[in-house]
């Protein structure tokens, strides 16, 4: 077993665990999101669980900060090791004869996802740290929607966030369906997994974009 | 057809290549690549330069040794085909042709366009056989009943000529879909399961030694392949070496 992590089908078993888990993250981030549009309540109820329940705050936090750290990481360890498979490159390359060109730049799609999460934490993540922890503020279950759509009040913000949701696409079409062939899904589902894999790619950034673009115009006057 | 070539031409394997032009007027449309390979180098013997260096066997898509890397793809534009079936009239009068050696860090230039394989040879030499008396006494093995499935995707399997061509489209210079077709052809089989687990182990364990890259799953190798051998069998690798390691 020892050899297995250490070995390159192991190394993407262990990209594609990590990428599916972020997968099933990603899905649960988006449907308490959705609720902001139709249920301000429900949606402050949701993220006042998600904000305050222990199990949630320091199991599955620092277990997704893991996952997230992990899968990016090996990204760059598997991206630097395949360019040093190659040391002298074609004069000329037709990729696009024979490969999607989402699944030859998952780098690219990677980094622009990075440096979107940087924005996120500083966005999100680090007043909500300052808010619990730091200045300990008392809590208000119903402070969540109302900083939600103030974040959505600036068209630079939500223009970054629906570009990086482009790239976060880019990046699901190909990974999806690429993590269930690293895991050794027969191939006799793979149109279908393809299928899905389109689908969720496309589906839940456009979902995340819609809801960003939704609380920009709602309250453009506000 | 008039041709204008941009050949990678490299002394040995310490020296820096770098591509070089060359004019070429006359050729057949009818011409294999490989022939028209051939009818350069007689022009370039004639002016006493030193012609272009290039593997080659069988000429008829069975031995895997032509290995061009041509406008941007393994074996050229055509599919599920080597460079010495590639013919010329895929090519039109007047058009650039690129030709380069299949680049990998597992694959050294030896001269010019001919490259280094025996990464092949190694991992085959790792656990690609099974251990069979033939001394005489051997089976016949239409004697051991065989789903036609499971023979038929061996079968596929064992086509693959070793070519490299999946290495050479690979992004990431993977031999995966290589080392897929040699572990499955066996372990599909009765004769090749006794030694499977130890098959698969060794031989991505070699595979990984001689410095090929990781698998994205592209599938720019299959496109590529001359054979067809699909991605499905490396999905089935994963599988095996998987369950290899938790039997170990
Ligand atoms: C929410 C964020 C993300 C999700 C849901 C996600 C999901 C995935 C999935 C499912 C795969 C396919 C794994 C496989 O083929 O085995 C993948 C691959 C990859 N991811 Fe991510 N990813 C995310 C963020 C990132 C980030 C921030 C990077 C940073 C560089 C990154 C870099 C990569 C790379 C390089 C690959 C390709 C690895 C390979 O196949 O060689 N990803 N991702
Ligand atoms: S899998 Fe196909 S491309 Fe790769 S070595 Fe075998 S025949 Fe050549
Ligand atoms: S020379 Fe044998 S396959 Fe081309």
């Amino acid at each position: 077993m020892k050899k297995l992590f250490n070995s390159s089908i192991g190394r993407k078993i262990a990209m594609a665990l990590s990428g599916v888990f972020l997968i099933v993250f990603l899905t649960q981030h988006f449907l308490i999101n959705i609720t902001s549009v139709f249920s301000e309540s429900i949606f402050n109820m949701l993220s006042h669980f998600m904000g305050n329940n222990p199990l949630v705050q320091f199991i599955l936090q620092p277990i997704l900060i893991v996952g997230v750290i992990f899968h990016f990481v090996m990204g760059f360890v598997l991206d630097w090791q395949n360019r040093k498979a190659r040391p002298v490159k074609y004069a000329v390359y037709k990729g696009s004869r024979n490969s999607m060109f989402v699944s030859r730049n998952m780098i690219i799609s990677g980094i622009v996802i990075l440096s979107f999460l940087a924005l996120h934490f500083y966005d999100f993540w680090v007043p909500e740290m300052d808010y619990k922890y730091i200045q300990v503020l008392p809590e208000d279950p119903d402070r969540y929607y109302e900083e939600l759509i103030h974040k959505f009040e600036n068209p630079v913000r939500v223009g970054l966030y629906c570009l990086s949701f482009i790239f976060l696409s880019l990046h699901l079409i190909h990974g999806l369906s690429s993590s269930t062939q690293s895991l050794g899904t027969n191939n006799k589902y793979s149109s279908i997994i393809n299928k899905i894999s389109y689908a969720f790619g496309i589906g839940i950034p456009a979902g995340f974009c819609f809801i960003a673009l939704f609380h920009f115009f709602m309250h453009f006057n506000t | 057809m008039k041709l204008y070539l941009k050949i990678w031409r490299q002394k040995n394997n310490k020296s820096k290549g770098s591509m070089i032009d060359y004019e070429i007027d006359n050729i057949s449309p009818d011409m294999s690549f490989l022939e028209m390979m051939d009818v350069l180098n007689e022009k370039i013997i004639e002016e006493n330069g030193d012609p272009v260096a290039f593997d080659h066997d069988c000429r008829e898509g069975i031995c895997g040794s032509c290995s061009m890397f041509i406008n941007g793809e393994p074996h050229g534009p055509d599919k599920l085909i080597t460079t010495c079936q590639l013919h010329m009239r895929k090519f039109k009068d007047g058009d650039t042709i690129y030709i380069e050696p299949f680049r990998a860090k597992a694959f050294p230039i030896i001269k010019d366009l001919v490259v280094d394989r025996s990464a092949f040879d190694r991992i085959q030499q790792s656990g690609g056989f099974i251990s069979i008396n033939t001394s005489g006494n051997t089976l016949d093995a239409n004697t051991i009943p065989i789903e036609k499935e499971n023979a038929d995707k061996a079968f596929d399997a064992a086509t693959c000529i070793g070519c490299g061509a999946c290495v050479a489209s690979c992004k990431n210079s993977s031999a995966m879909l290589f080392v897929s077709a040699k572990v499955s052809q066996f372990s599909l089989l009765p004769q090749g399961k006794v030694e499977a687990t130890d098959r698969v182990l060794n031989m991505v364990n070699q595979m990984d030694e001689e410095g090929f890259g990781n698998c994205t799953n592209t599938g720019a190798c299959h496109v590529e392949c001359p054979k067809g051998i699909s991605l499905d069998y490396i999905a089935k690798l994963n599988r095996e070496y998987v369950k290899a390691n938790i039997k170990k």
